[in-house]
Order: structure tokens, then sequence, then C-alpha cells
């Protein structure tokens, strides 16, 4: 019966593809299986049976199950730097050169030394973590901590860098059906045929779900092929999309769901420009539930060991994959399942020694299919233990009658019932509720437009599955405006035509012997929960953080409710009074990548360019980052620091000329009959006066009273203003003021646009900056000192394209600032530079502008850090008292006025050689540096090339009334300290004699 | 969750931006206690178990500032209308 090559497949049968073989390795072993194959069927084809050590006490694993909810079948995945640990194998779909490797061995998977864990297990029950290790604190850190990180745990992460792509999309439907069983095939089709959008998301990579694993019938084909006929006919309907390979992940609030595709997982590289994984946002207006039930372990003694499976997966194993799990079994069950997969066991020709039903006097369904195979019938009877170390030997049957009996076997198909697959169901809070005749939990409240179908709703019935389905699918295509016809499928499940008696619930085997695990990924045996609930810890929710039950990356598919029904036994109650456990996305593990999508590296945020970039790279520009922007720090030349650049650039502004870059700068553009009266209510300084062709510093306070940005403003007409921002905060302001006009002042007739992308804008400084702009700005245009003084906007050309030019300075200069719109900016720099060079003109960076503003005690981010109010930074004065604005009021609370609050100060070295560093803590002479004592801090410093000597501003408190008195400024974090004379903060040309030369 | 904007449609939550009470407004500045009226304007925040009345701005779509009614427990979305429209109290 068996293949040769892989002893443990069947001859026929299945959906893999004999035809196809495909070569992969598991440990390094060279193995081979067949396309249709996931990577457990392909092992367990070839008699790989152990493949992995669990979580904590390093017991050798198998595999349980043949689908997501596997909690113990986890390898690594490729390897390198796409290596991905915990993935599971029983999903992984086999593919030409997959390579796996077992997780949490040393040094071999066979032999493993720290399964010594298991000896001393009573250490390191539930609980330990915060009974063992609360003292010495010391040693947490440096044995513990690395004791256990050593000892427990999973897979590892890849070495380096994801060399694969990740991609985001959304996807918008009438109908989305999670599930692509019979159940959801059947709600998809109904609801495709009315002309609705549906989505059908399946997790599997191929349509069937619980049909492939079995041997029903659909109107007189195979089940297998009904799936195929209808997915045919899904694939046709122009509105259906089936996506194979995607996993709803989560519901979120607005009928929105998330989904993974696996686009490249089950190939060995992902195909060019396709990215490994696709995360799907998708928004329906219905959705149907269809996501089917998941089987429940038994917990009886080390039953956990390899060849103890589901018996749902024995079966699917059989049915889907052609594989024979074992060659000798024994079934324990408390539900009339345990018929089919009899029948389905006899017919592989596996050997059935026993069924033990553990029902009180069994079932007439079970007793009749032991009686038709020959298997020995224990009725009212358990498995108490499992014996074999890598792999099972023999198991010990308690039977009705109190013998012990033990039976040789290489297989366990067990099977505790059923749990619907009701995760979705309760991501929005909706809360799952017990049902004593399903003995399962069914769904409570359903997110908003969401119905269940299928297993899903506790009846796993063929027939009832393809009816709600069909009901289902076509209701919510009603609800969306659709309509068409029931259609009706009849349908032949393998127990049908049987008497049937009802499932008897099971958690845990009395007299069990051994490890009787619960939850198999996080290692939470029966007694951990037992421990849990003597020292106090016995609601469920505390059980689950105890003992870390349901933890792990299968989020307790197979342990939660078995928890509850542990829990239910101790405390004597029934299970609704344990209440029920929360479910939250996502329902299956996402890969971080996944999420992040393009969003990494480089493509983190966009990065935003000033038009002139190309320019400054080919100057030699050194970049730094200004929020998302790049701008030029500064232009190094051959030999230089970054110091000695800046500093040559300082000497060249203030000899000469430079121009720097500001495109940046917000520019916000304000029009229409109320741009003025608007203006004076975002600004705490007078705009009234402001005449066309002039332009005004302004400052701008939150509605609390303290700053929030600064920048010129400058007026075209009484209807026509453009303001800048400061590089950091234009978004920020941009907001502020929409926020005012939309919100708190809707009758005032002004437009706001954001217009910083638009202009690109170059300071051009000096004392010959005039000079160099004549040759620039096109000759029409008078810009001599008197008739074009310190302050005046006006619209000018250049080569005859339309530009702004405004005399302003930040560096004390006399400088202008010129903007032009952005396509021309690199343009415009170059033709600065050009007629410059007879200048001797200079780029400078934001390095020099910085020491520029510092030498002149203007403030910029250091100062402007939304802790200062206008006094604070000596700008009290211009606070109007004549109009009101946002934060005036609130700028009178007392606080806000102290005269001892912190002001702007200028610090100066005693020692003309040192230096001052931002963040320098500043304490009154003589004092100790303390917090107590604590005065200010330094905001801002530099080195001063006109004054060649470090300079620095701070906030300083009474720093007004402070002027030569000598403060200390103490870095501890660098370990330095230096005696500061307290000044002006305007160092350099305190008069501003510069500004109108 | 997901947001009708007046001017744009039915849009993502991920398109807005959160700012909080819509209840509240801005109190006449040259009022007898306008500083405590600002304070409370600022600070003071009920914090109702059910439907509240929120600004919104549709920061990435047409930035217009919005007013929506949720009710914060579902966030089941009662009304939105424009802030530059809303009926004067
Ligand atoms: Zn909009």
């Amino acid at each position: 019966m068996m293949t040769e090559k892989q002893p443990f497949r069947l001859a026929t049968g299945g959906l893999v593809d004999r035809a196809a073989p495909l070569n992969f390795s598991f440990d390094g072993r060279a193995i081979t299986g067949f396309a249709g194959d996931t990577l457990a069927s392909a092992l367990l084809a070839n008699g790989v049976r152990l493949v992995g050590r669990s979580f904590k006490y390093h017991r050798p694993r198998g595999i349980l199950s043949a689908g997501v909810e596997e909690p113990n079948a986890l390898v690594e995945h490729r390897s390198g730097s796409r290596r991905e640990p915990n993935s599971r194998a029983t999903v992984l779909e086999l593919y030409d050169g997959l390579v796996a490797t077992s997780q949490n061995r040393w040094p071999s998977l066979r032999c493993d030394l720290l399964s010594v864990n298991s000896w001393v297990s009573s250490f390191i029950a539930a609980g330990f973590y915060y009974k063992t290790f609360m003292w010495p604190a010391s040693f947490w850190e440096r044995i513990y901590e690395p004791m256990i990180r050593r000892a427990a745990g999973l897979g590892r992460t890849a070495p380096a860098h994801d060399p694969d792509t990740y991609e985001k999309a959304t996807a918008f439907c009438d109908v989305l059906v999670i599930g692509g069983g019979p159940a959801g095939i059947a709600a998809a089709v109904a609801a495709g045929r009315t002309g609705a959008r549906v989505i059908l998301c399946d997790e599997d990579f191929v349509l069937g779900g619980g049909l492939l694993g079995d041997k029903a019938e659909i109107d007189g084909e195979s089940g297998v092929d009904w799936a195929r006929t209808m997915a045919g006919e899904l694939a046709a309907m122009p509105e259906v999309s089936v996506m194979g390979r995607t996993s709803v992940t989560g519901v979120y609030d607005g009928g929105v769901f998330g989904a993974v595709q696996r686009v490249s997982d089950h190939l060995p590289e992902p195909p060019v420009h396709q990215p490994r994984l696709r995360f799907w946002r998708i928004v329906a207006r219905r959705s149907i539930l269809a996501a089917g039930a998941i089987e429940r372990p038994i917990a009886f003694g080390n039953n956990d060991r390899p060849g103890v499976m589901l018996a749902g997966s024995v079966r699917t194993y059989i049915n889907r994959y052609g594989v024979a799990p074992g060659r000798r079994a024994v079934i324990f069950a408390n539900n009339d399942g345990a018929a089919g997969t009899l029948d389905d066991l006899a017919a592989a020709g596996v050997g059935v020694a026993a069924v033990v039903d553990s029902r009180d006097g069994g079932s007439a369904a079970v007793s009749a299919a032991a009686a038709r195979h020959g298997a020995v019938m224990h009725a009212g009877a358990m498995v108490t233990q499992a014996h074999g170390g890598h792999g099972l030997r023999s198991v010990e049957v308690l039977t009705s009658d109190r013998q012990r009996e033990r039976i040789s076997c290489d297989l366990l198909a067990m099977s505790g019932g059923w749990n619907p697959t009701i995760h979705l169901t309760s991501h929005l809070s909706g809360r799952p509720r017990w049902d004593e005749a399903a003995a399962a939990f069914l769904p409570g409240s359903l997110p908003p437009g969401m119905t269940v179908a299928g297993a899903a709703t506790g009846n796993a019935d063929l027939n009832a599955c393809l009816a709600s389905g069909a009901a289902n699918g076509l209701a919510a295509a009603h609800d969306c405006g659709f309509s068409g016809r029931l259609p009706f499928w009849r349908g032949y499940g393998s127990g049908d035509g049987q008497s049937h008696r009802p499932v008897q619930p099971l958690w845990r085997v009395p007299g069990a012997r051994g490890k009787a695990f619960i939850d198999f990924q996080s290692d939470v045996t029966t007694d951990d929960i037992d421990l849990s609930v003597r020292e106090g810890f016995g609601a469920a929710e505390h059980v689950k953080r105890y003992t870390a039950l349901g933890m792990a990356t299968d989020q307790g598919k197979t342990s939660n409710v078995a928890a509850l029904g542990v829990l239910a036994e101790i405390a004597g109650t029934d299970m609704a009074s344990q209440g029920t456990t929360t479910f939250r996305p996502p329902y299956t593990p996402v890969a971080i990548g996944a999420l992040a999508g393009h969003a990494r590296g480089m493509d983190f945020h966009p990065r935003r360019l000033s038009p002139a970039h190309p320019f400054e790279t080919e100057q030699g520009a050194v970049f730094v980052e200004a929020g998302a922007w790049l701008r030029a720090q500064y232009y190094p030349r051959p030999g230089e620091t970054w110091l000695q650049s800046a500093e040559r650039e300082v000497r060249t502004v203030r000899g000469g000329a430079g121009i720097c870059d500001v495109s940046t700068l917000g520019k916000i553009d304000i029009q229409g009959p109320d741009a003025r009266a608007f203006i004076e209510r975002i600004y705490c300084n007078n705009f009234a006066g402001l005449q066309p062709g002039r332009a005004r510093y302004g400052l701008m306070l939150r509605e609390d009273g303290f700053v929030l940005d600064d920048g010129v403003t400058m007026c075209f007409s009484d209807t026509h203003f453009v303001m800048s921002t400061t590089t950091a905060n234009a978004p920020v302001v941009m907001q502020h003021m929409e926020f005012h006009h939309q919100c708190v002042w809707p009758e005032l007739d002004v437009q706001l646009t954001s217009v910083t992308e638009q202009w690109a804008q170059f300071s051009v400084a000096g004392p010959l900056s005039r000079e160099l702009l004549r040759r620039v700005v096109d000759r029409q245009h008078d810009i001599a000192n008197e008739s074009f003084p310190f302050m005046s906007v006006a619209q000018v050309t250049v080569a005859g394209v339309t530009a702004r030019l405004a005399r302003v300075s930040f560096s004390g200069e006399l400088a202008y600032e010129i903007a032009i719109p952005a396509q021309y900016g690199d343009s415009l720099l170059r033709e600065l530079m050009r007629q410059g060079e007879a200048f001797g003109v200079c780029l400078y960076g934001t390095e020099a502008l910085a020491i520029m503003r510092i030498e002149k005690g203007h403030v910029a981010g250091g100062e402007l850090n939304g802790h200062t109010t206008a006094a604070d930074l000596g700008l009290g004065k211009m606070m109007s008292a004549k109009k009101d604005y946002v934060g005036r009021i609130l700028a009178q609370r007392p606080a806000l006025r102290d005269p001892e609050r912190p002001t702007l100060v200028g610090l100066l070295p005693l020692d003309h050689g040192s230096q001052v560093r931002a963040g320098a803590h500043l304490v009154a002479s003589g004092q100790v540096a303390n917090l107590e004592n604590d005065e200010g801090y330094v905001t801002s410093s530099a080195y001063s090339p006109m004054l060649g000597r470090w300079i620095a501003l701070g906030l300083l408190a009474s720093g007004n009334n402070r002027t030569g008195e000598v403060v200390r400024a103490c870095d501890p974090l660098r370990g330095t300290e230096s005696l500061v004379e307290i000044c002006s903060p305007q160092f350099y040309d305190p008069t501003g004699e510069r500004l109108h030369g | 969750m997901r947001i009708h904007c007046p001017y744009c449609g039915e849009r993502g939550v991920e398109e807005y931006s959160y700012r909080g009470d819509a209840t509240v407004r801005r109190p006449d500045a040259n009022g007898p206690d306008a500083l405590e009226r600002f304070v409370e304007y600022l600070h003071l925040r009920d914090n109702p178990a059910g439907s509240h009345q929120e600004f919104w701005q549709h920061l990435h779509g047409c930035r217009a500032w919005l007013v929506v009614q949720r009710d914060v427990r579902t966030h089941a979305i009662e009304s939105v209308v424009a802030a530059s429209r809303r009926v004067a109290r």
C-alpha cells in the first residue's frame, strides 16, 4: 500500500500530485514530498514525527493538527536573512527547495541537553517567575534572565535585514465571506449570483475547507469536486474575487477588516516585483463568518507525545494528503466523530487497535463502526497516559470497570469535541456565550453587519453548513440592494444516516498519570492550573497571567476553552459561570513586515527635498534631517572640519555675501476680505498698520498663552498676505490656523493655502547682497536702500519669471529673501551663485545659519520649545493690549507672569577657550549643582567666529535682572562645567546697524 | 473606523486627525470672568459614556474640520457636519 520512498504515503488518494515530487530539507536532511503537501504532511509521509522541542520543558513534540491552530510543530522556515521562526509546519505549503529547521533544542533535536528542564520542572511550574526570582534584584539581570532566555523560547529571528518587500492594499466589497469551506463557498455563490461585489478570503491554498479532509458528497459529486466546480463558477463572476492564502486577522470599526495575503510564502522567493505578503484593509458592507471549527485535545498524561494527534487532523492527512499518520492507531473521543475516524483509518489500511469512548455507555454509532472494522471497543473508558519518548509506543486505558490496560500503538487520534472558530466575532468586544446543548462557546453579540454560517455556528452538519451559508449569503446581498434566488445543495457527510449521541465534554482525564498538557505551546499542564487556583489566582484572567496560558503564538486556539473547563471542574460550577475568553486581533500571527508595508528604511516617511537639492548636492553639501526635510548643513571644502566650514561660511556672509536655501520654511498664503482681521487674531502683535509692500515679524501664541511659532508675514495687498513659519512647525501652524478659521471664527471671510512646496526661497545675506541681487533681479525693479528699505517686500521678476523679494534678515546682515516658483528654484540658485562669483559669494548651511542667529540672539527651536512665554523670550512687549488674539487671556495667568520665570539670557564663558554646550544646567555660583538649585539651562550654543569664542543662549530664572552675574554651567551628562557670565543675548552688532547698510 | 466627510465622502480614519470635545466654544475675551471661562474652555472636559460631539479634521483629505457625533463606546457615528457650517448655539 505504501510507497517506498515515502513510507507513510498511501498509494492512492488525496489532493497531492504524485507526479510532482518536491525536494526539501528538515534539519539538514534531504526529503521528498509532493505538490499539494504541507511541510507537516510531507514530514509525516516520510515518517518524521519528532519536529520540535517545547517552550519551557524542552519536551519532544510532534504534529498535533493539520491547521492554523498548531501549537507544537513550529519550525524556522527558510534560512539566513529570510529565516522566519515559529512557522507552523501544518500550514506551510511545500515548495521545491524549502528549508526548515527545528527550534529550541541544543545541540540537536533528538539529543536536547536542556530537556533536563523536564526533570526540574517542579521548580519552573506556574508562577515560577514571580516566586523564584524575587531577590536579589541584581541577580535578575546578570543570571536569571540570560539563563531563562537561553532555556525558554522558541525560534530565532532572522540575523540580517529582510530582503523581501511587503505591500498594503485596500479593497471594497458588498459582502465579505471569511472562510472557504462548504458554508463559505455556499455564501459566496449565493451572494455572487445576485451580482453583489463579493470577496471570499480563505487561508488555505485550496478552496474547500473541511471538505478536503472528509469523504463527503454534494449533489452526487465528491465534496472536493463540488468545491472545484463552485470555485470555477466564482472565478467566472466579474464582481467576485476569491482570495486564497489570505487570512482575515482582525475586525475593526465601520466594516473594516484586516487580512494578510501570503503572496509568495509558497515559492522559493517572491517573484520579481511581487511582495512576500500583502496586508489588505477590506471595507465590507456585510460580512459572513464561515471560519469552521477547531478540534479540542483532551488532557491526559503525556498527551504531548509525537503521535498523539487530533482525530479530524488524522482524517485530513489521510483524505487530503494521502498520508497515514501511523501504522497502528487508538481512537480516544467523547463524540460520534470517532466513527468517521475509524472508517477513514481502516480505509487507509491503518490498523485500529481500540476505540476509547469516554461517554458512559459509549454510543451506538461508534460501537457499530468498531464492530465493522474489528476494533476493540472501550465505552465509558479513558486514556490516562501515553508512553514513548520521541514517539508514541502505547497508551494506558482505564476501562469502565476500573481496569488498567496497555495498548500498543504509534498513533492516538483524539477528539474532545469542537470549538467553533468565533474569534472574529469578539474583536469588537462581543462576548461569546456558552451553549450547553452544543457544549461550546457560540458567538454572542456580533460586529455590525456580520452573520455566522457553518460549523462556526456550532452545527457542523454538512447540510446545515450549506443551507446557512446560502441563506446568509443571499441575505447579505439583499441588505446591499441585490436580489436573487436561494441556491440549494444536498450533501451527504460521513456521519449521516447514523443515530447521534451528543458530545459529552471531557477536559481532563481523572486519574491521568504524568504531565497532562492544556496549552502545549506555553507548556501549561492541568497541575499548573490547579496550582494557580490554590495560590489564589483562580479567575480565568488570573490563571492566564499566572501560567501564561493562551499567551503563545497560537493564542490558545486549542487551550483557552479547555482551561475554562478545568477551572469549572475545580470550582464545581458550570462553564457559563466561568465567563469567557476575549479574543483580540490578530487571529493568526502577522509578520511585522506586513504591517509596515513599504514604510521602512528610507521609505519610513516621505523625504522632502528642496527644489535646489540637485545643485546643493553638486556643491558637496552635507545634509541633515529637519523633520521630513533634508537641509544643507554645511558645504565642506577639502580638509575642513564641519566647524571650520561653518566658520568660513559665517565670515563670508558677514564679510561679503552668502546664500542659504530657506525653501523649507512654512509658507501660508492668506487671502480674503478678512485676511488682516484673521492675522490680527492669530498673532499676538499688531498687524493692523502693516502696509502693502511691507513685512513684519510676528509672534504666535497657543491658546494657553505659550509661544507657538514665529515668522515674517508679508503684506501684498489688504486682502493678500503670505506668512512664513519655522520649518519644524509649518504643519502645526497650518492646522492651528485652519482650526481657528473653521471652528472658532467661521464668519471671517478668508482662505488659507499652504504654499510651502510651491515656492523655492533663498536667503541672500551680507553687505554685498544688494549688489548681487541687482544682477539677478530684472533691471526695472528698484531695490536701492532708500526705495527698498528694511522690511520691504515686492513682486519682482527674475529673467521674466515672477518672484517675491523681501528685505528681511535672520543673520543680522543686510539681507533679502527671494522666492520663486519651485520649478525655477534650482536654476535661480545656480544663477545667484554664478552672478555672486564676482563678490566671493558662498553657499551656507544650517550650521552657519545657527551661529549667526545665536550671535544675534534670535530665538529658534531651542527656545521656541513650547514652554516659553513671549516675555520669557524677551518679546513680552510684542503682546498687544489693544486687541483679542489667541493666547491673550491665558497668558495673563499669574504663573505665566511670574517675574522669577526663566528668561532668555546670553552666556559667555569666563575662560575664552572653554565651550558651553546646550543642555548644561545653570546653578548660582557657590551653590551645589543639584535639582534644588537648578535655575535654568543652556538652550543653544555656538562658536562665534566674530567674537572668537563660544557663546550661548539660555533660560535663567529672573534672567532679566542678572546681567553681569557669573553662574555655573554644569553638564553632568558629559562631565563638564564652566563659569559663565550673564549678558545680553545680542552678542554681535547689538544696535542692528548692519541691517540697514 | 470610517468617517463620512461632507466634502469627500466616506473615508478611513487614517485620513483624519482627532482634536476632541466640540461642545466647548471660545469664550468672550472681554467678559468679566474671561480668565475663568478660558481655563474651562481649554481644560475642563466632560467624559460621557456614550454619544460625544467631537472635532476631527480631514487632514489627509480636504482639510475640513468636522463636528462628529460619535458613540465613544461603540464608535458608531451618528452625524458629521462641517464645523464652519454648524448652526451657532
Ligand atoms: Zn474631506
